[in-house]
């Protein structure tokens, strides 16, 4: 086992996780209306290529990816195409347009491809096989899967992360994966690691986790491992928040400018790893993932298996319903999590899991105090940022202050806001100020591009005239010759 | 059907401290100081915290009324009765309450809210109160009853050198160590009385560690900015210079290192840089007891490196994950 490396501060955290993990995986019923995401949260949605009223099988594809990063969609359910409308959704859009499918309950699947003998097929058809099942990455953030990996492989990266840390509070998905699909994880991990021609693979699981990783151990023993191993890290959050864990597993940090591939690097979440490897065993596109299901508020707890497109409260529903006072409903974990408006939100790629909280479970900031530059924020801080310096730069915004601090490499964990005695929503404002950086850059580039085209037609027009001039003085001079003749 | 919710930003719980908290600790952990006062000096200091926390809240409550904020929150958050309960604890406890009371209120309003109150002070408010009374009263501010450990009685009023004061004084006077060491104003380990007031400012301030309501840095800084240079000066020419036991346990060494050098708003902000601010403060108070022309130098050195902060933030910038 490698000796893990710990990243600078971060937090132990309660972990929230005993309920779901006291239980099997649950396989959630097929939904009588499927929701499917067009955006993955990239803010590129697929382009459909059916029209409402088609029927689809379990498994067609129903919206094409548009450019390198877009994600295929297909049909979980079949049916009949119900409606195109933009809808709220879990994941880093907050509303995407969605593809709603009727189920005939028939569950007709578009006829299997067959199985894969991955290790007799070229890298680049494991790609386009990976790209035409629709994966995103399945640990929250949703980001082409097809994509990383290309970037990795033309990168030429040695080492291949497999992130089962799983640090934030209350989500336990991967852990359950692991610990009842260990042999999934691991060929995934193969596959992936032959796509990108890897040296070496590590998969990262948190040391609360013992019996995920006995599980990953003997799954690893069960292959001729090349280059394979585990690595046991400690539960501190955000252990598993991608620089952070690679910076623990293999010492290299990665620039708040760059992304893994450009150090040789590559992360990937195991849920992912197991996606892949469904992709050569069976031949299907990704119609299914696991969330965890839980809170306070939630009867029972448990991870269930879903179809993507299940509303979040058939969810709900399999896990007993609600009860008590539910408060927020939660897609992700506490600490990073977004709080949806309601429980119609379908199940999404980046949807790893649903709290549903009473009043007992959160603690929200309420009555803001002045900063007293106490510097707990920086002693937490796993990105090694002075908080309350870039609070004041945000709050004077001062522009050359918010680069120096490094505003850029906040990964809006919320570890500063849990610490701090002023309970100011220090995460809040940084996320406001990037966006508001972003636009502000993104107007002065629009600026400078109309700029520039104001300039080239004052040319044309300048140009246009000094042609009319010409043949103005062309026709006067051809008159007054025919005058003079 | 469906079910509706209120949302709100990430994330969705956060440990639950406070300002109050921290505050309402460093007021506790004054207790073990306060006692020994007493025991030491008779109920002095009683007296005065008992002027300077009324007139903080008064100050506090006026500068609030004045700048148009509501004051609750902020008479509550305990910040101004630990500058009132450092100003009472430092001053000597036979002092004039009006005194005392000046004092307070110079710390509170000229101190904190001519800078905009609450966090926003880049001066200690509590060494503003405490420096603008030596240098306007320097014999009522130097004048302590003499201690219990140097023949004193809690209920007289006779007043004396301090351990520090009769250093100066003496070798100004070309006496030597160890004539100057066989007066009543020295104990065994430093001061007579100020070794026992540091003693319960170690306990408090460890409490404090413990707690983490205070990190190491800025006691560390300052414990060996003060032990350091004595150390070495003590090495090459001992019949001038005291021991660094001495300075630490005399005048405010403890109750600076953990008390009030660790004010964090005016405090240098990262992790090195509290270490270079305290370090920076254990020095000039060494400097200046030993060239100065005050006995104790706290107050000065911690308003000093009070502006040496900014500078020293923009040197410390600790490094960024993933940066060089």
């Amino acid at each position: 086992m490698a000796r893990p490396r710990r990243f600078p501060a971060g937090l132990e955290l309660p972990p929230f996780k005993s309920g779901p993990m006291g239980r099997p995986i649950l396989a959630a019923a097929a939904p009588s209306l499927a929701t499917l995401a067009l955006d993955q949260g990239n803010g590129i949605a697929a382009q459909p290529v059916v029209v409402v009223g088609d029927r689809v099988r379990v498994g067609s594809l129903v919206a094409r990816s548009e450019g390198d990063f877009g994600v295929d969609v297909h049909a979980t359910v079949a049916g009949t195409v119900r409606s195109l409308e933009v809808r709220p959704v879990p994941g880093a859009a907050a509303t995407s347009p969605c593809l709603v499918i009727e189920n005939d309950w028939t569950d007709d699947r578009e006829d299997a491809s067959t199985p894969l003998d991955w290790q007799a097929t070229t890298p680049a058809d494991l790609l386009a096989r990976i790209r035409s099942a629709g994966i995103a990455g399945l640990g929250g953030a949703a980001f082409a899967t097809h994509a990383k990996l290309e970037a990795a492989r033309d990168a030429k990266v040695s080492h291949l992360v497999l992130n089962g840390a799983e640090c934030e509070p209350w989500i336990c998905c991967d852990d359950a994966l692991m610990r009842e699909r260990a042999a999934d994880v691991v060929l995934g991990a193969r596959v992936m690691q032959r796509v990108v021609d890897a040296e070496r693979v590590t998969i990262a699981i948190e040391d609360d986790k013992p019996e995920a990783i006995t599980a990953v151990e003997a799954a690893l023993a069960a292959t001729d491992h090349h280059g394979l191993a585990l690595a046991v890290v400690p539960a501190v959050f955000p252990a598993g928040a991608e620089r952070q864990l690679l910076a623990s597993v293999t010492g290299i940090e990665v620039p708040g400018d760059a992304w893994p591939p450009a150090v040789g690097l590559l992360c990937q979440n195991v849920g992912t790893a197991a996606a892949v490897a469904r992709v050569v065993t069976s031949g299907e596109p990704l119609t299914r993932r696991i969330v965890t299901v839980t809170g306070s508020a939630i009867a029972a707890p448990a991870n269930v298996e879903a179809r993507l497109g299940t509303p979040i409260a058939d969810l709900i529903e399999a896990c007993g319903g609600y009860r008590g006072e539910p408060l927020r409903l939660i897609a992700g974990g506490s600490m990073t999590g977004r709080a949806l408006p309601s429980d119609d939100a379908p199940v999404t790629q980046a949807l790893n899991c649903v709290v549903v909280a009473t009043a007992a479970d959160l603690a929200v900031h309420g009555s803001e105090m002045p900063c007293i530059r106490c510097g707990d924020c920086a002693s937490v801080c796993p990105a090694g940022l002075l908080p309350q310096s870039l609070l004041r730069a945000v709050a004077s915004a001062d522009a050359q202050g918010l680069v120096r601090l490094g505003l850029a490499d906040c990964i809006e964990c919320g570890c500063c806001d849990y610490v701090c005695p002023s309970r100011i929503p220090l995460t809040a404002r940084f996320v406001a100020a990037r966006r508001e950086r972003r636009l502000r850059l993104d107007q002065e580039r629009r600026a400078a591009r109309a700029r520039e085209r104001y300039a080239g037609h004052e040319r044309r027009l300048a140009a246009g005239a000094e042609a009319e001039r010409r043949e103005f003085e062309e026709a006067r001079r051809r008159a007054r010759g025919d005058g003079q003749s | 059907m469906t079910r509706r919710f209120a949302t709100s930003g990430a994330p969705h719980v956060i440990a639950g401290y406070s300002v109050p908290r921290v505050m309402y600790a460093v007021l506790f952990a004054l207790l073990p100081l306060v006692v020994v006062q007493v025991v030491l000096y008779g109920p002095g200091v009683l007296l005065q915290l008992a002027v300077a926390g009324p007139v903080a809240l008064a100050c506090e409550a006026l500068a609030l009324a004045l700048r148009g904020r509501d004051s609750r929150p902020f008479l509550r958050d305990g910040s101004v009765l630990v500058t009132a309960a450092l100003l009472a604890v430092a001053i000597p406890p036979l002092l004039p309450w009006w005194i005392t009371g000046l004092g307070t209120a110079v710390a509170v309003l000229l101190g904190k809210h001519a800078y905009g109150g609450l966090g926003y002070n880049p001066f200690n408010p509590a060494m503003v109160g405490y420096a603008v009374l030596l240098v306007s009263f320097p014999v009522a501010m130097t004048r302590w009853p003499l201690p219990l450990d140097a023949g004193g009685s809690p209920w007289d009023a006779y007043t004396g050198a301090t351990a520090l004061d009769a250093l100066r004084t003496g070798l100004g006077q070309r006496y030597t160590m160890e004539e100057i060491f066989r007066g009543d104003a020295f104990g065994s380990l430093g001061g007579a009385g100020a070794q026992w007031t540091g003693l319960a400012a170690l306990a408090g301030g460890l409490y404090l560690l413990a707690r983490r309501v205070v990190r190491w840095h800025i006691p560390a800084g300052v414990l060996a900015g003060i032990a350091v240079p004595a150390v070495v000066m003590h090495a090459l020419d001992p019949g001038a210079h005291a021991s660094a036991i001495f300075h630490l346990f005399s005048g405010a060494t403890f109750l600076c290192a953990f008390f009030i050098a660790t004010d964090p708003v005016s405090a240098a902000t990262s992790h090195r840089g509290r270490l270079i601010y305290g370090a920076g403060i254990g020095t000039v108070t060494w400097t200046i007891r030993t060239w100065g022309g005050y006995p104790d130098g706290v107050a000065f050195a911690v308003l000093l490196m009070n502006l040496a902060a900014p500078l020293i933030d923009r040197y410390t910038v600790p490094r960024i994950h993933g940066r060089e």
